[in-house]
């Protein structure tokens, strides 16, 4: 299983540029998440790496091998697609062997393989049915294990879950993390969704209009976004912005806004001294709020109980903003309450470039 | 009359027009045919005046020796022609099923033959087979060939008839196989690529599997309309040289025309008709079958 590396990769359509100059290496054995928003090229970007679109530019280099030009056939890798692209005219013994009987390898292997895959995937007892007789979780795990049947040594997954109600995608997602454990392959994995990406990624690749924005581990990702793009793109629900002002009160940094003023932890006043008195942008997860005495006074608008947790709608300075609680007794809508907020926990942006400070 | 009752004739009087007309346009000539095959009818009677016969109109098709040989003209004419149309056709979508620039205006190209009156096909195809004037021949003999009797010797004659429904029809099943190709499933298509399929094993395997449903019901259909040609041919060999293109239907038109013995073929059409009602039946059969196929598997798909 050699390591992925993509080099300065450009995919034009027509005179359109999706792709200009992609750079990414994945390293032997990784579970590498490419995630961003429609359009942001992720799809574009594993589909040339499978070989179905063509390169415009660059390399895709497995191992030292320079794949760009390959057929998919002569790149060793298995896919799984979205809509499954299971053949409608096979049963599923027949659609999880095809790639195994066109590669001319002995009946009896096939079966035992095909088999033992289908085994681990819950499906032996529908090894003689059609696609179309078979429910969408049940096609789902057909792609998987056309894929898997196929001992390939790359996989690709291009938002394999996205057709799936909610209550099965979480109980694939966890399949998908167990089956990765389990086999250990480089695998690359697109969507949309950053809890998908979060939970299975190794590394997780955040992409917009055709660049990458961050790559880095999901931890990496959370604590540390690059910029405001990431920051706001991971963690759920979302982060609040804000604007502010960085102010040197007495030698502490505050970031004051329109009813707050969070002071900074001096380790980070170096860095800052230049963005001094400048307007920035700041941003709070959800969950950084706390409960507590001489905090920020802010309303309850909508008070949205899950469970364990409740996330509150409140207002700051006129912008909205999400808070995300601990529920130790359900809070009601109109009350106010008094939230504190950790400096560590601030991030900040550029207001121009949008990159972290 | 109730407002109710009102109500539920309301439909039949609106189908009421549609009705007649079948029942006039249709109905009417099936019967008088069926009536007409068990007389002794010549022209210039009237149609009471002929003499019922009984089945002796069909007794003497089965003894006719010229009846049985346009009865087997015919057959070969079908099965050679939808043979050669159904690989010629499905062989060009496979290979124009792809996004070139001017794709659409050689498609256009290629279905134009199907557009034009099998009158003037037929005139065109006589005057391109003329032995003398025609291009085939001055073709021929301007690289130093012998110029072919293509309508003067019986296979020959044959050939360029089949030549000329094949030029005529291909585009049918070339836009009908067309369509399907481009609503197959292209991630089907694409999977079976990452499987490792070449081009010919993904039509083998994939693409034709998935096309077969069109490809039958395009067959039957063209099936069924080779049975029935009759201008182009008309037109070309009026039939001649002699029986070797005389396919059922100018037997038919020959027998009312030249020998006026219309209970004779009336019995012709008749046997005909039969043949066409098996095939047309057959493909009835055919959609009900696949209807039922796609109404189980989507009450499979309710259960699970």
């Amino acid at each position: 299983m050699p390591e992925i590396r993509l080099q300065q990769l450009r995919k034009d359509y027509g005179a359109v540029n999706v792709i200009e100059n992609l750079n990414l290496e994945m390293a032997d054995g990784e579970f590498t998440v490419l995630v961003g928003p429609s359009g942001c090229g992720k799809s574009t970007t594993l589909r040339m790496i499978a070989g179905l679109e063509s390169v415009t530019g660059g390399q895709i280099m497995i191992g030292d091998r320079d794949v760009s030009l390959l057929e998919p056939k002569e790149r060793d890798l298995a896919m799984v697609f979205q809509d499954y692209a299971l053949y409608p005219h096979m049963n599923v013994a027949k659609n999880m062997s095809f790639a195994l009987r066109l590669a001319r390898m002995n009946k009896s292997d096939i079966e035992a393989r095909v088999k033992d895959v289908a085994a681990t995937l819950d499906l032996t007892a529908y090894l003689d049915r059609k696609p179309a007789e078979l429910s969408g979780g049940q096609r789902q795990r057909v792609a998987m294990g056309r894929a898997l049947v196929r001992d390939a040594g790359t996989f690709l997954f291009d938002e394999p879950l996205s057709n799936l109600d909610a209550k099965l995608r979480g109980q694939m997602r966890a399949e998908l993390a167990l089956m990765s454990q389990r086999i250990k392959k480089n695998m690359i994995y697109v969507t949309h969704d950053q809890v998908e990406a979060m939970t299975l990624g190794d590394k997780i690749v955040v992409m917009k209009f055709g660049e990458i924005m961050q790559a880095g581990t999901p931890e990496e990702l959370y604590r540390s976004p690059a910029n405001k793009f990431v920051a706001g793109f991971i963690g759920s629900p979302t982060m609040n912005f804000l604007n502010a002002e960085l102010v040197d009160d007495a030698g502490t940094l505050f970031a004051k806004g329109d009813g707050f003023s969070i002071p900074l932890p001096d380790a980070r006043k170096g860095a800052l001294q230049a963005h001094r008195d400048r307007n920035i942008h700041i941003g709070i997860r959800p969950s950084s709020f706390a409960e507590g005495p001489g905090g920020l006074k802010m309303p309850v608008i909508l008070s949205e109980y899950i469970g364990a947790q409740s996330v509150l709608i409140s207002e700051l300075g006129g912008q909205r903003v999400s808070i995300e609680i601990n529920t130790v007794a359900p809070i009601r809508a109109g009350e106010e309450r008094e939230f504190t907020v950790q400096g560590d926990e601030v991030h900040l942006f550029d207001p121009k470039t949008e990159a972290a400070l | 009359m109730s407002t109710a009752r009102a109500n539920r004739m309301t439909p039949y009087l609106f189908l009421a027009p549609a009705g007649i007309v079948l029942a006039v346009a249709l109905f009417y000539p099936i019967c008088y045919m069926i009536y007409a095959s068990f007389l002794d009818w010549n022209p210039s009677q009237r149609i009471g005046e002929a003499d019922f016969i009984g089945l002796r109109n069909y007794t003497k098709l089965f003894s006719d020796a010229a009846f049985r040989e346009s009865m087997w003209v015919t057959i070969k004419f079908s099965m050679v022609v939808v043979t050669i149309e159904m690989i010629l056709g499905v062989g060009l979508a496979l290979l124009l099923d792809r996004n070139i620039r001017g794709m659409s205006v050689l498609r256009t190209l290629f279905i134009l033959p199907m557009m034009i009156a099998p009158i003037v096909v037929g005139l065109m195809w006589r005057y391109m087979y003329h032995p003398t004037v025609g291009i085939f021949n001055r073709t021929l003999t301007d690289w130093g060939f012998d110029p072919i009797p293509w309508l003067a010797d019986g296979d020959w004659a044959f050939a360029s008839v089949v030549i000329a429904d094949v030029w005529q029809w291909t585009p049918f099943i070339f836009i009908l196989s067309l369509a399907a190709l481009q609503s197959l499933p292209a991630s089907a298509i694409e999977a079976s690529k990452i499987d490792g399929a070449t081009g010919w094993q993904q039509i083998i395997y994939i693409k034709l599997p998935l096309m077969l449903p069109v490809l039958i019901v395009t067959l039957l259909l063209r099936l069924i309309d080779s049975f029935k040609v009759l201008e182009v041919i008309l037109v070309m060999t009026n039939g001649g040289p002699g029986l070797s293109t005389e396919i059922l239907s100018l037997r038919i038109n020959r027998t009312a025309s030249e020998f006026r013995e219309l209970g004779e073929a009336a019995a012709m059409s008749n046997l005909l008709l039969i043949v066409l009602l098996i095939l047309t039946f057959t493909m009835f059969i055919y959609n009900k079958a696949q209807d039922a196929r796609m109404a189980r598997l989507r009450k499979v798909e309710e259960e699970v």
